[in-house]
């Protein structure tokens, strides 16, 4: 963190994720007179508006041409500046991509893409405006760290945080109805390392963004129901991944079940099960998330409920792993 | 008159030596993107000899002017250029295209001394150098933005989104280019895909346009300088060159987009430039 810093605190129960972002970007406007807002034609809709308001000199929208957006900020990166450029997940990482691959990724540029709208978040606009594929495709881009809050305030941390890294930055945030899940922003936040968001022994589910609040109700609702002991982490940076507290999970835990907004191929599941497979450790193994398809349409909480990436598809999918035989590996010691 | 006529006279002698340099990196690399770097040679001739304020003894020079080779498979050119202006060594130029060589086809800003921008894909330049001329406002910098185009590269969506932005934002630190040497990989660009008429698509985006014969210094001189003085938004400079020019046998062949040479045609090609100067 920028150290020694006294940070404005947020009412996480009344603004959205995308709110404290437009704050905390504000906040962080008078800090660092070298940061740069960039939009297409999103600067309402993402919240990166508010900086705009703040520091008219500093923000551009560029109107809607999304790759125009990506160069412009490459080319504001190599003027010396700190471009934060927000536009939805799909259009940051599926419209814009060659340019934030080869014009900000490839040349390591210092530039933080604050995509909202990830996942389903944006339910009834339709599969058009879902990124469901976004976190596959970025978590492959070179020099690019990604990042994915569960809520909030974890949002205000890692905005915050980008800024100690010297390179570019992938946030992907919500539409902005996500439940608050921490009580405060003081719980250690760190790049590359994740959250133990309840304690536990028999199972561990590893969630990301808005899936993160229903894993912790779920634990919660597992051990009052049947007094199961389950490991919630919160793995909020995809890249680089937590491999130490991913490990330790499955030889702590020996059950892993992934729950993400996205699709099962790419994003979390695949990097914790790259994680788990090149450990050579044993484990029973659940990826869950949306299947390969196009996302129904819907409210996203319906969307989620559908997907069984909510409390309650947690819980049914927990349950079912826990059924699954699973042959302990004696010689865990030995491999380890 | 921008130019002198003693200036004309040795800038002439320079670009004959980089179009050889280019034609023996194109030995050395076993091929290169020969046609369109030696369409470019006076453009490039002109602003690194006279009008780009940099230094290459220090190439990251804060306030120094900013060149984007949008069309990226140039690369061989400006290498050329680089090498000559003394960036770094020209023995480096040896191993272009070579397995562990810092230089590939399309230039790496990370590992050769004196490219600002990475490109190659084409498209991304000016959206690039846009941000640097914008990036010149913010922090309060007088250093201009020097962008050239391929014509075949104004296909690029990217190009004209750009183009838009630029004097949306009356960036009048910005020149572009565009060597309109008339050729694309796979033909002629009116055959392929139309872009005329290029200068009224660029006035109609609010570009100051000037057009000149890309092989003529004192008419690209004279440009550059209408164009520096232009206030109220980008300027560009069309220039219309001729792909593979000063190799006779390259000329207008759409062929020698990228092609090899062996040492008999690497004497052809010099024996060409020498009668050319």
């Amino acid at each position: 963190m920028s150290g020694g810093l006294t940070w404005n605190v947020y009412d996480a129960d009344k603004l959205t994720q995308r709110e404290i972002y437009g704050l905390v970007l504000t906040e962080l406007g008078a800090r660092y007179p070298e940061i740069v807002g960039l939009s297409a034609d999103l600067a309402m809709s993402t919240k990166i508006g508010t900086f705009g308001e703040h520091y008219p000199d500093r923000f551009f929208n560029v109107g809607i041409a999304e790759q125009n957006l990506f160069g412009m900020a490459a080319g504001l990166a190599k003027a010396g500046l700190i471009p934060f450029v927000s536009t939805f997940s799909a259009f940051a990482s599926m419209r814009a991509v060659e340019f934030l691959r080869t014009d900000i990724c490839y040349q390591k540029l210092n530039c933080k893409i604050i995509a909202t709208h990830g996942g389903t978040s944006f339910g009834p606009a339709g599969s058009t405006h879902h990124a469901t594929e976004d976190l596959a495709i970025v978590r492959a881009l070179a020099n690019l760290v990604v990042i994915v809050p569960a809520d909030a305030l974890e949002t205000a941390n890692a905005v915050r945080a980008c800024m100690d890294i010297n390179g570019p930055v992938y946030i992907r945030i919500g539409r902005g109805f996500e439940p608050r899940v921490y009580e405060s922003e003081n719980y250690g936040f760190e790049i590359g390392k994740a959250v133990e968001m309840c304690p536990g022994t028999d199972i561990t589910v590893i969630a990301c963004g808005a899936t993160v609040f229903h894993a912790v109700e779920a634990a919660k609702l597992l051990k009052e129901d049947d007094g199961l002991s389950v490991r919630v982490l919160n793995v909020h940076t995809l890249k680089p991944i937590d491999r130490e507290a991913i490990l330790k999970a499955v030889e702590e835990t020996r059950r892993i079940v992934t729950f993400e907004d996205h699709n099962i191929i790419g994003g979390l599941g695949t990097a914790v099960a790259d994680v788990i497979a090149e450990s050579g450790k044993g484990c029973a193994f659940q990826k869950v998330g949306i299947p390969d398809e196009f996302t129904i349409i819907g409210y996203p909480e319906d969307i989620m409920h559908y997907y069984k990436i909510d409390a309650d598809g947690i819980i049914e999918k927990v349950r079912e792993v826990m059924g699954r035989d699973f042959e302990a590996d004696e010689d865990w010691e030995d491999e380890v | 008159m921008a130019i002198t006529e003693q200036e004309c006279k040795e800038l002439k002698k320079r670009a004959t030596q980089i179009r050889k340099d280019i034609v023996d990196v194109t030995g050395w690399a076993g091929g290169s993107h020969i046609g369109g770097a030696l369409s470019m040679t006076e453009i490039m001739t002109l602003l690194y000899w006279k009008y780009l304020k940099v230094d290459p003894n220090n190439p990251y020079w804060d306030d120094r002017d900013r060149f984007v080779l949008s069309k990226g498979h140039g690369g061989v050119g400006h290498a050329v250029v680089l090498a000559q202006k003394g960036y770094f060594d020209p023995e480096l130029l040896k191993e272009f295209n070579h397995s562990g060589s810092p230089f590939g086809m399309h230039l790496d800003g990370n590992k050769v001394k004196g490219v600002d921008a990475s490109t190659g894909s084409l498209g991304h330049g000016l959206p690039v150098a846009a941000g640097m001329a914008l990036g010149a406002r913010v922090r309060k910098k007088d250093w201009r933005v020097y962008c050239l185009m391929g014509d075949g590269e104004c296909d690029e969506g990217s190009i004209w989104e750009a183009a838009m932005a630029a004097a949306h934002f009356k960036l009048n630190n910005l020149i572009g280019f565009v060597d309109r040497n008339h050729l694309m990989i796979d033909g002629f660009t009116e055959d392929i895909m139309s872009l005329e008429p290029l200068a009224e698509k660029w006035a109609a985006f609010r570009w100051k346009v000037y057009e000149v014969d890309g092989h003529s210094f004192t008419e690209l001189a004279a440009a550059i300088e209408a164009a520096q003085a232009y206030n109220d938004g980008p300027a560009v400079i069309i220039a219309n060159t001729i792909k593979g020019k000063g190799v006779d046998f390259m000329e207008n062949k759409p062929g020698w987009h990228y092609g090899g040479l062996n040492a008999d045609l690497i004497a052809k090609a010099k024996a060409a430039l020498d009668r050319e100067e």
